[in-house]
């Protein structure tokens, strides 16, 4: 479903992606893991169409998307969502205003359809009651909760995830992780999920690919990314001071 | 340091380049802003919220300064006028210098530093923490939701805002003339209705019209690029700052281009 070809971006001369190949399959979920400033989440803008790379492709059903303009873009894009990773709830929008915001948007449903279906998924990730309040009122789970019901209430077809659990404690970061799990379930997206999170992604990933370097290290199973005998991958999963990684 | 005569040509084109480019890029953006609004759906209730904010929040400035600016005309102008025994013509050069240079140019300021700084800080804070990413995302298009609405309230908010500034400002140059100053209140209305005639009125309102596209076509510009030139806080405050000081010059400078071509 998504198929990228030896990507290559820099900025300011800066090389940040040297030649990524990747694919993720129909109904997959893929890890993207790796240290911070490997370029995970610039590969993700890249599948998305945000950023366009320097060479190389991203095929998103085999249209590359970075050539996709107007009409054909917005249709494309129409299928995706993405979970930024501060939420990007819209600000002067209350929360029920945001979860509805791309169902009043993208789809002819009448208001009292909209507001049955924003307050069950509300109720889904539990947020009832919270309806009414406004982004900055909320703690950085709930934001990361709302974000993630906005961007599924329209069940996109392919889901990106930039550090869903970042800055969140322990116990909130697992019930994200599950939340994502049980959505899946529920309609089997295709999902890349950019994370810090390991061991928690394992247990609902197929699929895991370490980022280093601005390269694809390591691709397979999470069985055999935590039995890989790479040293970068062992010191990284286990996340050890000491070892070939020296830039922390 | 010396420079080579060659270095400096080259820096200088590659200003050239630079400004040109920006030049450009900002007549892109306000091409593509007027072409979403000729295109459906319209969001009427952001535009009606956008008319209330650079509109109907502004009045109470606009009245104030309409009026203390009469007031000074008032002044000035009868002190001016009475040394050559001309102060019957009080009011035209009230309404007059009112309607067609002051109310328009003063109005484009104060809107420019009321609203037109909030539009760019707002779309500006937008832009870093990746709300116009995300509607850009849903397929949607960022342009109907964040620029097309403030760019209609501007055409519309901008010379309503103007004409009330002129009849404030005329009171005002009453209120100095005749009930401090002296001056006959049937000369002050009756060589001013005289003397301003309906082309005076109109080069206000095309003036107005295009300073309400001015303000908003700036302020959303800033605020819409605020990641090319500079992230955070800071990016966000240097938007607001450029817009701010590119929309006063700018209307300066229109006003000069129009006041001298087309009336």
């Amino acid at each position: 479903m998504i198929e990228i070809k030896d990507l290559h971006k820099s900025f300011a001369g800066v090389k940040v992606l040297n030649g990524i190949t990747l694919d993720v399959k129909k109904g997959e979920i893929l890890a993207l893991i790796g240290g911070s400033g490997q370029g995970k989440s610039v590969l993700l803008k890249h599948m998305a169409g945000l950023i366009k790379p320097d060479q190389g492709q991203v095929l998103v059903d085999g249209k590359e998307i970075a050539k996709l303009r107007g009409k054909t873009l917005s249709q494309l894009r129409r299928r995706l969502g993405f979970l930024f990773q501060g939420g990007a709830l819209f600000d002067s929008m209350t929360v029920f205003d945001n979860v509805a915001f791309p169902l009043r948007e993208k789809t002819k449903l009448g208001e009292t359809e909209i507001r049955k279906r924003v307050i069950h998924e509300l109720e889904q990730v539990g947020l009832s009651g919270e309806e009414e309040k406004y982004p900055t009122q909320l703690s950085g789970g709930m934001i990361k909760r709302a974000a993630l019901v906005r961007e599924l209430i329209w069940k996109p077809e392919i889901m990106f995830f930039d550090e869903p659990t970042a800055g969140l404690d322990p116990i909130i970061g697992q019930t994200i992780m599950n939340l994502i799990d049980a959505i899946h379930e529920r309609f089997p997206f295709t999902g890349i999920i950019v994370t810090h999170e390991i061991p928690k992604v394992f247990d609902i990933v197929k699929k895991v690919a370490m980022l280093h370097e601005g390269a694809i290290l390591k691709e397979g199973s999470p069985e055999e990314i935590v039995s890989s005998d790479d040293p970068i991958v062992q010191q990284f999963i286990k996340g050890e001071t000491e070892g070939p990684i020296t830039y922390y | 340091m010396n420079e080579s005569p060659l270095e400096l040509i080259r820096r200088l084109g590659a200003s050239f380049l630079f400004v040109a480019d920006r030049v450009g890029m900002m007549g892109i953006f306000l091409a593509k802003a007027f072409l979403y609004c000729f295109i459906p759906p319209l969001k009427v209730s952001l535009i009606l919220k956008r008319i209330r904010f650079i509109g109907l929040q502004s009045t109470l400035l606009i009245i104030l300064t309409g009026a203390f600016t009469g007031m000074v005309l008032g002044l000035q102008g009868f002190y001016t006028l009475n040394r050559v025994g001309s102060t019957a013509f009080l009011g035209p050069a009230v309404a007059l210098s009112i309607i067609k240079e002051m109310g328009p140019v003063i109005t484009g300021f104060m809107v420019t530093g009321r609203a037109g700084s909030a539009i760019a800080a707002e779309i500006g804070i937008m832009r870093i923490s990746e709300q116009i990413d995300a509607i850009e995302l849903m397929g949607l298009q960022p342009f109907r939701y964040l620029v097309v609405p403030n760019l209609l309230a501007g055409i519309i908010a901008l010379p309503l805002l103007t004409a009330m500034f002129d009849v404030v400002g005329i009171f005002g140059g009453y209120l100095v003339g005749v009930k401090l100053l002296g001056v006959s209140g049937g000369i002050y209305f009756g060589e001013m209705a005289a003397s301003v005639t309906m082309d005076h009125v109109l080069e206000g309102l095309y003036k107005s019209l295009s300073f309400g596209v001015i303000i908003t076509w700036v302020g959303c510009y800033k605020g819409y690029n605020t990641g090319t030139i500079g992230w955070g806080a800071e990016g966000v405050s240097k938007a607001t700052t450029q817009s701010v000081v590119l929309s006063s010059v700018m209307i300066l400078v229109w006003d000069y281009f129009m006041t001298s071509i087309l009336f």
